[in-house]
């Protein structure tokens, strides 16, 4: 079981650093897809000591969620506004991957330094790769310019807490749980039409250009 | 020194054509054609060892010497690599230090001697050369560097001997060291994503146009030393991912000898499915690699 | 010990006898070289016996100078430094006589009076052992070196090298005053011997670390003080370069390595900031080095990776003394005092390659030249195998100290905890970067400056080194081979005592140098398998063509039918891919006038690449500093009777003070 989480987490870890290397905003949308599912299966699999309810309803949206509803609506987003690649970001797809590596290291540090409440029982890399989710989603809402591709980054911050969530697999955690994604869910449903009307507006949904609107 | 130790060197230097032939007949299949045989290699290799030779008159012996070098590199660094339960000639902490600088001593002669000839197309696929073989090296020594430390031995030898202690951690870092190995393999023997050995439009090669002026006996030693070059990247992948030996010598070589025509179809499967990457994005696949090796890194040290 | 005094002694006399005879330069020459050979072949004798026997001995006198007294010794690792000043300033200074000898004037005399004054002053570096004498021969050796930077100072940009070199050293030499004074107020004494760990207390060790980083750092190149070296390197004589580069930037080195042997047990802390400091010298140097026009200055940078590379062996050997691991210890100290001799020797070689270069075609911009092996020959295979040896590859020298610093990195990273194996592991990837990267530098140099065919007609009348300066690359490229076959055993005899001295019993280190030499043997053995092979082919190619038509024809160029030398690649477009790839690093300037209408008429393409440190750090500091200053102007107003006014004044009050 073990090595089913390893494999897991290292699988994210480097869905991570494609979303980091990747120009084609698509490609971000299915990869992060790809993450919210491997999620969905971690809780399977990560469960301590058999496959509880709540670990199966939890798997159970997460995927369907993460996996099939987000990606339907950002790729019908993706069509309205005829965006295909993610251009000119502030920090190169090389650098970011580079610096995603040096992210790794911090994170790894950081996983063998956070005080975890006594009793869970977590594989020692679930903290870092959730942590390493989370700053990745960060990243990408700082770095890149398209709206679509931060919208990417937020969801990919969603996966880090929920992994968090997965770590500590605690019972109480469920209605949290729950209540998170569809906090997800109504914001992506939201920003999904915001964008599509930003596009229809200005043609163009570069969020550099929203300083313009600062005085 | 016992005999069991030549036995991968002998079936490098035997079966490396052989290698690349059946790299050919899966993208023939693919293609839908028949192909050339499997042993048009050898073939090649002959006919090219006894034509004579025609030299610009712009080059020195630097030209000459490229193809003699490399093979001699490649053959020694193939003298470190262990095989299938068969243990490696040469073996000692750090060799695969000595094994992947070696194929830098193979770079720059090749490189020096494509430059040797004044041609701007030569010049060009040096310099593509030398830009990927240099994202490529901290892949490639990462990687190894990881697998170093799972097996605790500072030697390839150590490190391919095939024990895998803790699966839980071991397999991912296996994976990752060979999905970096991999990329790695592709990119150093002109594979497709990064170069492709089959086109003739000189502006999108990278090692065959170095060797445009190379004839004779000396474009032999090249296409030798390349495809011996090629047999080792796959040997080191196959070592990396098949970690188990039953113990029977001839059993644990011929199971690595079905990885390796494992790996020639994969590379004939990659070649045909995959299109090559625009020259600018090869880094990131390269540096895509570098990632997968400092993965597998962080994964060994916790 | 009085032979080394000796030597000096013979050195500075030769120089003397040189100033004296300025007048014709040739003599002036001959005699300066003589002096070098005499004074080295005189001192090599003590140092040798000093670095294999591991002994010591002493002169200690008072003298006329206040605070402390006269007091030099000799022990192993002075003796380690002092083999190469002394090889390689003799190889220079034969070199040289042939180097300036169509200069004419006074000012060769002068320079080689200033040249055996810069080795007097490195040889005074590495056996002084009191603070006084240090920084008088420090002074020395820096001021010397100033005035031969400066021997062309009829053009502007060697004027403004000089000066740059002059600041930064002395910036450097402000750093040491100050840790002389800390050691010598902790202790009570200006002489080395007194100094010692007892009582330091963590946070003054660790000060004394940082100013000697500083101090040192600026005279050895570590990164952000490197400014002066790709401006001086280019300016000076070749020789010059060559002992420069070769021999006086390790005096860094070798101060860092006293100070680190003298303020005790180093905390893991100062194995990482070397650590990354050599990483970044390292990459950026060669990165930096990559993206140059001109020879020398590519040198220049190469030197500043070669210096990074040196940094990652003693932060290694610090973080294994910290870590408690003898073997990462011993492994990273010995990789750093073997790249220390190796460094001299290839370097030196390639410096005294690009003079001749400069010397066959008057230029040594990349872009002008091509083809030169043709023409110079003999040159064009030093050159070639004094690359090869920097860029690390095996079987020559480069790779032994490189393969050390890689398995020294190796040993750490498969004992350490998490922290040294990412340090260990860090150091992996970034000397396999450095090693690929070099890679494409130096066949940049190689492939552009002598092979393919010559772009400019100065290029083409280029014509082979005399005698004397070939005979000397040749003693180095022998040197380069030597030292990389027989480096299991010439380790395992010339480093135990050196190592002794850096990390001293008490520290409780055991010294093993097997664990250098052993898979040095290997390696050695693995070298004479390709040998062999090599061989093999060389008598099977000729069997093959043997009987066998060898024709010459034009190059292939596709099918073109009228290439021209202009058609070749340039070293710009050889190196552009890497330089766009890190481009965020390097940013490099074009200026570029496109071609628009169909039949072109003019136009041009240039490409600079300034150094990131001076343009984006040091520039804008010291402009920062100079607005400040100004302010002050209204001292200076040219008045010589306030001046004096000035003086007085200062007297009066030191005066006043002292007796109050």
């Amino acid at each position: 079981m073990d090595f089913w989480v390893n494999c897991l987490v290292v699988l994210i870890a480097m869905t991570n650093l494609r979303l980091l290397g990747s120009s084609r905003v698509v490609s971000c949308v299915h990869t992060v897809a790809f993450q919210g599912v491997l999620l969905g299966v971690l809780a399977i699999v990560g469960a301590s000591g058999g496959l509880a309810a709540h670990g199966i309803v939890l798997a159970a949206v997460n995927i369907v969620l993460k996996g099939l509803v987000f990606p339907w609506l950002l790729m019908r987003a993706l069509r309205e506004t005829h965006l295909r690649r993610e251009v000119e970001p502030a920090i190169g797809f090389g650098a970011s991957m580079l610096l995603g590596v040096l992210l790794i290291g911090i994170c790894l540090w950081i996983g063998s330094r956070l005080p975890l409440p006594v009793g869970v029982q977590a594989s020692p890399l679930l903290v870092p790769a959730a942590l390493f989710t989370l700053m990745v989603g960060l990243f990408m809402i700082v770095a890149r310019r398209k709206a679509l591709t931060q919208v990417v980054g937020y969801l990919s911050i969603e996966n880090g807490i929920t992994a968090f969530g997965l770590g500590f697999a605690l019972k109480e955690a469920l209605l949290v749980e729950l209540g998170i994604l569809l906090d997800a869910f109504m914001a992506v449903f939201v920003m999904g039409i915001i964008i599509f009307h930003i596009s229809r507006e200005f043609d163009h949904i570069d969020a550099g250009e929203l300083s313009a609107l600062k005085d | 020194m016992d005999a069991t130790q030549l036995i991968h060197p002998l079936l490098a230097l035997a079966l490396a054509p052989l290698m690349a032939g059946i790299v050919n007949k899966t993208k023939s299949a693919f293609a839908g054609r028949n192909g050339p045989p499997v042993l048009q290699p050898y073939r090649d290799l002959w006919r090219l060892l006894h034509k004579g030779a025609v030299y610009s008159r712009t080059t020195s012996w630097i030209l000459r010497a490229g193809p003699i070098v490399s093979l001699a590199a490649v053959v020694t660094a193939l003298a470190m690599l262990p095989f299938g339960g068969t243990a490696a000639p040469l073996s000692f902490a750090g060799d695969l230090i000595v094994f992947a600088y070696l194929f830098g001593l193979v770079r720059f002669l090749m490189v020096a001697a494509a430059l040797d000839t004044g041609s701007s197309f030569e010049g060009m696929g040096a310099s593509r050369e030398v830009t990927f073989s240099a994202l490529a090296e901290p892949a490639l020594l990462l990687a190894l560097a990881a697998l170093a430390r799972m097996a605790g031995s500072p030697s390839l030898s150590g490190l391919l001997a095939g024990a895998v202690a803790n699966p839980a951690v071991s397999i991912p870092v296996l994976l990752l060291a060979a999905a970096a190995v991999g990329i790695v393999l592709l990119a150093e023997n002109a594979r497709i994503p990064v170069d492709d050995p089959n086109t003739h439009l000189e502006l999108t090669m990278i090692h065959e146009v170095m060797i445009l002026d190379t004839s004779g006996p000396d474009l032999a030693f090249a296409g030798y030393a390349a495809l011996l070059k090629q047999w080792a990247f796959a040997a080191l992948l196959v070592g990396v991912l098949v970690p188990w030996r039953t113990g029977v010598l001839w059993a644990d070589v011929a199971l690595a000898l079905a990885a390796m025509a494992a790996v020639a179809v994969g590379i004939g499967v990659v070649e045909s499915t995959m299109a090559r990457l625009r020259l600018v994005r090869v880094p990131q696949l390269l540096l895509a690699a570098v990632a997968c090796a400092a993965l597998a890194v962080v994964l060994v040290l916790r | 010990m009085q032979l080394i005094l000796a030597s000096t002694a013979i050195i500075f006399l030769g120089g003397l006898l040189a100033l004296a005879v300025a007048s014709r330069p040739r003599a002036a020459s001959v005699l300066a070289a003589v002096g070098a050979i005499a004074g080295s072949a005189v001192g090599l004798v003590p140092a040798l016996r000093a670095v294999l026997g591991g002994t010591h001995d002493a002169i200690a006198c008072p003298w006329g100078l206040p605070l402390g007294e006269f007091h030099v010794a000799l022990d192993a690792l002075s003796g380690l430094f002092l083999v190469p000043i002394l090889v390689l300033t003799a190889v220079a200074a034969v070199y040289g006589t042939r180097y300036l000898g169509h200069d004419t004037g006074p000012r060769v005399g002068v320079s080689w009076f200033f040249y055996s004054l810069l080795t007097c002053g490195m040889i005074a570096v590495v056996v002084a052992r009191d603070a006084v004498l240090f920084l008088l021969a420090w002074e020395t050796m820096s001021l010397a070196s100033f005035f031969l930077v400066a021997y062309d100072d009829r053009r502007e940009s060697v004027r403004h090298a000089a000066w740059t070199y002059l600041v930064a050293t002395h910036i450097g030499t402000a750093a040491l005053i100050a840790l002389f004074v800390l050691m010598a107020r902790q202790h009570g004494s200006l002489d080395f011997d007194h100094w010692n760990a007892g009582g330091m207390t963590s946070a003054l060790a660790s000060l004394c670390f940082l100013l000697a980083v500083a101090g040192f750092g600026t005279k050895a190149g570590f990164m952000p003080l490197h400014v002066w070296l790709p401006e001086a390197h280019p300016a000076a004589p070749s020789h010059v370069s060559a002992v420069m580069s070769g021999v006086m930037i390790k005096t860094g080195i070798y101060g860092l390595l006293r100070i680190l042997s003298l303020i005790g047990p180093p905390p893991a802390w100062w194995g990482w900031l070397l650590i990354a400091i050599g990483l970044s010298s390292g990459i950026l140097g060669i990165l930096f080095a990559l993206a140059q026009h001109d020879l020398k200055r590519l040198l220049a940078y190469s030197s500043v990776e070669n210096i990074g590379i040196i940094a990652m062996g003693l932060g290694l050997g610090v973080l294994g003394t910290a870590y408690a691991a003898p073997t990462v210890a011993t492994l990273g100290y010995a990789a750093a005092l073997w790249h220390v001799l190796n460094h001299a020797l290839f370097k030196g070689l390639l410096f005294l390659g690009a003079g001749a270069v400069l010397h066959a075609a008057g230029t040594t911009r990349i872009d002008r030249l091509g083809g030169l092996a043709r023409r110079m020959p003999r040159t064009a295979m030093a050159f070639l195998f004094g690359a090869v040896a920097v860029c690390g590859l095996p079987p020559l020298n480069g790779f032994t100290s490189e393969f050390l610093v890689f398995i020294a990195a190796l040993n750490g990273m498969l004992s350490g905890d998490l922290l040294v194996g990412a340090t260990t592991a860090a150091v992996i990837a970034g000397l396999a970067v450095i090693g690929g990267l070099a890679v494409a530098c130096f066949t940049k140099a190689c492939g552009t400056i002598f092979l393919g065919e010559p772009r400019t007609s100065e290029a083409d009348e280029a014509h082979e080194a005399g005698g004397t300066m070939w005979a000397t690359m040749a003693l180095l490229m022998v040197a380069c081979v030597v030292v990389g076959v027989a480096s299991p055993w010439l380790i395992g005899r010339s480093l135990a005592s050196p190592l002794a001295v850096l990390c001293p019993a008490p520290a409780g280190l055991p010294i093993d140098l097997n664990v250098a030499s052993s898979p040095l043997t290997g390696v050695v053995l693995a070298a004479a398998a390709f040998i062999g092979i090599a061989l093999i082919l060389v008598l099977l190619r000729r069997r093959l063509l043997a009987g066998r038509s060898v024709t010459q024809s034009g190059t292939w160029d596709c099918g073109y039918q009228r290439p021209t030398a202009r058609m070749q690649y340039t070293s710009s477009s050889f190196a552009q891919p890497l330089v766009d790839l890190f481009r965020g690093l390097l940013r490099p300037r074009r200026d570029a006038a496109p071609i628009v209408e169909l039949f072109p008429t003019a136009a041009h393409l240039q490409t600079h690449v300034g150094d990131l440190f001076t343009d984006r750090l040091i520039a804008p500091a010291f402009r920062r500093v100079r607005e400040v200053l100004s302010r002050l102007r209204w001292i200076q107003h040219g008045r010589v009777q306030w001046y004096v006014l000035y003086i007085a004044l200062t007297l009066l009050v030191l005066l006043v003070w002292k007796l109050g």
